[in-house]
């Protein structure tokens, strides 16, 4: 059973060669191997992001855990499921990752240069953010999703995300729906899900962040989102801008009422 | 008062209980105002990374014509953009059928025009990434038609060449919010590159044709 799995993996990743930055498809299926003996990946990176959460840093030596996420300061439990949301304090909506941003650079006083210079871990490494980022969603396991959906700003979030998925530009006039507008159509291999619409999304809004076997990291939302545009060949978006926080507000509201099953692991 | 109610219901804190249901899994009808909000919040929210420049965030008349009436522009609107389109298509003089076999490994190839690649790489067409072409090739996208035995069945004929050079320099002078990406006028593949891959279409030796 194991070996089919990885076999497809190992397929799978070759068809997704083309797209996505060349890996050893020997070494990162090596790793997958000792990482599913050891338990599932992402339970053990929920693990390290909750020392992480408790861990005292930045000029202030505190933790975040006196951080709101739309619950009250410190309330993990059921917090991601609402996001994203309007947070007064900032005055503008925020999914997760822009969230912890904002509390490592008010709470814990650390620099925007210091919260931001590594985002995005690696095969070695997850990063910081992605740590957290496992660690709060695996606390709303099986709480239906339910984003902010009555404040302007938020309303606002949706239209400009919904509007933003069907704007065309860039060096190949490619919007999102490009790709995930059609039932049944693949780049390559792979089959491309359809995320305007309930049906299709619901499972994807429920299942991020993850645990990515091809590319053999633990994810986030702001990352897929940022990895689908570089494929798009546009320029980068800029991680937690209004832009891609209001791409995940209309992805999670198009798919809301499913209840999180994340973090979990994909191809 | 009521004025005044309005207003602040507007920039106001809570729309309480009856807001109206959002418009989940509709396509949005984009105006000129819209399209407006949408290059300017993604210059602002973007940012130039290696070769993918903020220039690419402008939109051509054909672009924002697509923009504008989703995919779906009425005649009027399309058929002059096309046909100036067309004539701007540098088609070189005399053959346009190159290598074929240059031109599968281009078809192959989806490298090339993110914000990852070195420049001066040698970029690929991605034309596997939609296309079904040649029988070998089992892994295909299938976001475009088939091209199977797409030059046995249209012929080599001049018309025909200068049909799929152009196609592939720019889709839109064809089909004005084609799907496919203008590998020629992006800049991602050059003219001998876009010659190969019409022979590749076209040659009947080609596997695209066997
Ligand atoms: C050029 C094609 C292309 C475009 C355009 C594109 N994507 Fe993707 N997207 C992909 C591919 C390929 C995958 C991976 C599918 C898989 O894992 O099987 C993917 C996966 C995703 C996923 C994860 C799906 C899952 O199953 O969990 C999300 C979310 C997503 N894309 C969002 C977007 C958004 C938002 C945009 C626009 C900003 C976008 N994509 C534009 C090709 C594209
Ligand atoms: C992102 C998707 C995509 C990529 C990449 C792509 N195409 Fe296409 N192509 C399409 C779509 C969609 C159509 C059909 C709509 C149209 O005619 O514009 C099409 C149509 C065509 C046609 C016209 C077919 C006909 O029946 O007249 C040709 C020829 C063609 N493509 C060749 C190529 C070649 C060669 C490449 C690689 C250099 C390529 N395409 C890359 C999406 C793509």
């Amino acid at each position: 059973m194991l070996k089919t799995l990885m076999g497809g993996a190992a397929l799978a990743l070759a068809a997704a060669l083309p797209l996505h930055a060349q890996v050893d498809i020997r070494k990162e299926t090596q790793r997958w191997q000792q990482m599913i003996a050891e338990g599932s990946p992402a339970e053990l990176f929920e693990i390290e992001g909750e020392a992480l959460w408790k861990k005292k840093q930045g000029p202030k030596n505190v933790s975040l855990e006196g951080c709101d996420l739309g619950q009250g300061p410190g309330v993990v439990k059921a917090a991601y499921a609402q996001l994203p949301k309007y947070f007064a304090d900032a005055d503008r909506v925020m999914d997760l990752e822009t969230r912890l941003l904002h509390c490592m650079t008010t709470l814990q006083s650390r620099s925007p240069q210091d919260a931001t210079q590594r985002l995005y871990g690696n095969a070695d490494r997850p990063s910081e953010m992605e740590l957290l980022s496992v660690y709060i969603a695996g606390q709303s396991r099986g709480v239906p999703m339910a984003p902010g959906t009555r404040h302007v700003k938020e309303r606002e979030a949706f239209e400009l995300g919904q509007k933003l998925f069907f704007h065309r530009a860039g060096a190949w006039d490619f919007s999102c729906s490009s790709c995930h507008g059609e039932a049944d159509k693949r780049i390559r291999m792979q089959y491309l899900p359809v995320m305007s619409q309930p049906e299709g999304v619901r499972k994807i809004v429920a299942t991020w962040p993850s645990y990515l076997v091809r590319n053999a990291q633990v994810k986030t939302m702001q990352w897929r989102i940022w990895d689908c545009y570089r494929q798009m060949r546009w320029p980068e978006p800029v991680f937690g801008s209004e832009a891609t926080v209001a791409i995940t507000q209309y992805l999670t509201v198009t798919g809301q009422g499913e209840p999180y099953a994340g973090p979990g692991t994909k191809r | 008062m009521t004025k005044n109610f309005l207003l602040l219901a507007g920039t106001a804190v809570l729309v309480a209980g009856c807001a109206a249901p959002l418009p989940v899994g509709e396509r949005p009808k984009i105006a000129a105002s819209d399209l407006d909000q949408l290059v300017a919040v993604s210059k602002r929210d973007f940012k130039a990374r290696g070769i993918a420049g903020m220039d690419r965030l402008e939109l051509d008349a054909a672009m924002r014509a697509c923009n504008l009436h989703n995919d779906n522009p009425p005649r009027e609107v399309s058929q002059p953009l096309e046909e100036q389109i067309l004539k701007s298509i540098p088609f070189p003089q005399g053959s346009l059928l190159g290598d074929w076999k240059r031109g599968q490994r281009l078809a192959q190839s989806g490298q090339g025009m993110t914000w990852s690649d070195k420049p001066n790489i040698a970029n690929g067409g991605s034309c596997y990434n939609c296309h079904q072409l040649s029988p070998q090739e089992e892994s295909f996208g299938t976001l475009g038609t088939s091209l199977r035995n797409f030059g046995k069945i249209r012929g080599t004929s001049e018309a025909i060449q200068r049909y799929t050079y152009g196609k592939i320099y720019n889709s839109k002078a064809y089909n004005l919010c084609s799907q496919m990406p203008r590998m020629g006028h992006s800049k991602t593949l050059n003219e001998q590159q876009i010659k190969d891959l019409t022979a590749y279409l076209l040659d009947p030796n080609s596997p695209v044709n066997k």
